[in-house]
């Protein structure tokens, strides 16, 4: 039973970063209608940064704030700078530039910080937290804690701010949006500031997990397009729901079922599965073309 | 006087396929001014074009300034606000949201709060659904939301794009009512784009006629209301 809550509980701590990265994924999507393949490199990129700046002898939250900070720029600058100017490409044109991104962004990251892997710290202690009889782990509990933290913002900021209004106006209907005077071009910047932000939480508190390595969100990357899937691919709260989802049922089945060298093909098949049985996911809206 | 809206040689395009072909007029401030033509005369299109939603050539001025080189967003925060075609309403936010999204712009926060109740004592339905998401509401309380979506900026200028279209004639009194109690209460100015020309003539002080593209005859309501051509074409007696 010990193991078995274990188990429970080190999913949740992974789908906490799944269903960020997820919830990336779905806030670009839901405005662009295009999955923005570079968001884990990003993530790992923003790592680095954060890497580097605690390597400096910055202490741990100043760095983390400051990544995030960075992270924010970064997307806001990539979206004006190299987004922007396909924005009415074709379709293939857009995802050549996400796929180019990506690339982009792994060889700069191993040419500035070598392939080889490093060992990114916690902000948690090291020893196991006990509540009641169970033992955790205080990273896990932290990365849990701090994923619930930043999802919770997000959602009062798009609940009930004017700007997060405006975001979400933006997202669904431009042409209504520039008649009421949002400009819609710079919602569609600070969503690709907020998800890379996001992504960078998550890269920071993964690494200390799966170690920094400029690959080390290839996997994260699949599991959370699984779990957006899953969630529905319009639906930002089906994507976090997704994520804990995914977490949890990888890690039971890699602990009990499939072993963890399975594991990855678990995301393709879960993948594969929602888009063959139910395309719009648990959460999505159904969409009904008339012909 | 000057006009608050000043229109002259207006042409607009989509891509290659050309719609407005040099048109021409003028609005007063304080009135209500008709464009009125049948389906395809580039009524809709005329709108758009003032709110630099079409490529367009020509000029257009508001209050004494040149607007036409301006982004839609920045038209808005003149004081012009648009009805669009088909309404326009954000259909996953509620009513509440939609409205509050009409004051997007304004600065004067507390006004903007005061303002729901004089939009919910026009529309007392709303009050209602104020809760609901706004895609869930009937054609009419969509109608009535998107006008007072636009209300909500407080405008000197309302453009409204066949308010009438797909309501019930009761509802269509109704709204047409209140957008008459708007102009003369609070001095907004409207330009009002109908098919349904004999509802338009009523409302108006002024009307335009446009067929493909060009303006083929204005005057005031009542001279237009006696044309032959228009009786027989467009009012259908
Ligand atoms: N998005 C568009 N692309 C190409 N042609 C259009 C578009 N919208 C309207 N048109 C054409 O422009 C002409 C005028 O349309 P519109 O302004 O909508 O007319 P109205 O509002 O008077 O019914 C029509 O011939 C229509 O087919
Ligand atoms: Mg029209």
């Amino acid at each position: 039973m010990d193991a078995f809550l274990n188990q429970v509980f080190a999913g949740l701590a992974t789908g906490g970063i799944y269903a960020s990265v997820a919830l990336a994924l779905v806030m670009i999507y839901q405005a662009t209608h295009l999955v923005n393949f570079a968001q884990g490199e990003l993530a790992m990129f923003s790592t680095y940064i954060a890497w580097t700046l605690i390597d400096a002898g910055m202490p741990y939250w100043a760095a983390f704030f400051l990544t995030v900070v960075i992270a924010f720029v970064l997307g806001v600058l990539i979206e004006r700078i190299i987004v922007r100017p396909v924005e009415r490409a074709p379709v293939l044109s857009v995802v050549v530039v996400f796929i180019g991104l990506l690339v982009i962004f792994n060889s700069l990251a191993g040419w500035i910080y070598s392939y080889t892997i490093k060992v990114f710290p916690s902000p948690f202690p090291k020893e196991p937290v006990h509540i009641g009889s169970h033992f955790f782990s205080a990273h896990q509990i932290g990365a849990v804690g701090v994923t619930l933290v930043v999802l919770g913002l997000l959602y009062a900021f798009f609940r009930y701010t004017p700007l997060g209004l405006a975001m979400r106006a933006a997202a669904q209907n431009p042409d209504s949006s520039r008649l009421v005077g949002i400009r819609v071009g710079w919602m569609l910047a600070l969503g690709w500031g907020l998800a890379s932000a996001i992504g960078a939480v998550a890269g920071m508190m993964v690494a200390p997990v799966v170690y920094l390595d400029p690959n080390m969100m290839a996997g994260i990357l699949l599991y959370a397009f699984a779990a957006a899937l899953v969630g529905g691919v319009d639906s930002p709260g089906g994507a976090v729901l997704g994520g804990f989802l995914v977490g949890v049922l990888e890690n039971l089945l890699g602990a009990y079922v499939i072993g963890n060298e399975l594991k990855l093909a678990f995301a393709l098949v879960l993948i594969v599965g929602v888009l063959v049985v139910r395309p719009s996911g648990l959460f999505g809206k159904v969409h009904v073309t008339r012909v | 006087m000057a006009a608050l809206l000043e229109v002259s040689n207006l042409h607009a395009a989509y891509g290659p396929t050309r719609v407005l072909h040099g048109i021409d007029f003028s609005l007063e401030e304080g009135s209500i001014t008709a464009l009125l033509g049948a389906n395809g005369a580039g009524k809709t299109t005329t709108l758009r074009a003032l709110c630099a939603m079409v490529q367009t050539s020509g000029e257009i001025s508001f209050g004494g300034a040149r607007i036409e080189a301006k982004a839609t967003e920045d038209i808005v925060r003149l004081g012009i606000a648009h009805v669009p075609d088909g309404r326009g309403t954000f259909v996953n936010l509620s009513t509440e949201e939609n409205l509050r999204l009409g004051a997007y712009v304004r600065k004067d926060k507390r006004a903007v709060e005061q303002d729901f109740e004089r939009i919910y004592a026009y529309f007392p339905r709303l009050k209602e659904r104020r809760h609901q998401q706004a895609g869930t509401l009937s054609g009419g309380e969509q109608q009535m939301l998107a006008v007072s979506r636009a209300l909500m900026l407080r405008p000197r200028l309302l453009l409204l794009d066949e308010p009438s279209f797909g309501l019930a004639p009761l509802i269509v009194r109704e709204i047409f009512d209140i957008m008459r109690a708007i102009n003369q209460s609070e001095k907004v100015s409207i330009l009002l784009v109908e098919q349904n020309a004999a509802m338009a003539l009523d409302l108006a002080d002024h009307a335009y006629l446009i067929e493909t593209g060009r303006v083929v005859l204005s005057g005031s309501a009542d001279e237009i209301k006696q044309n032959d051509a228009v009786r027989r074409s467009y009012l259908g007696y």
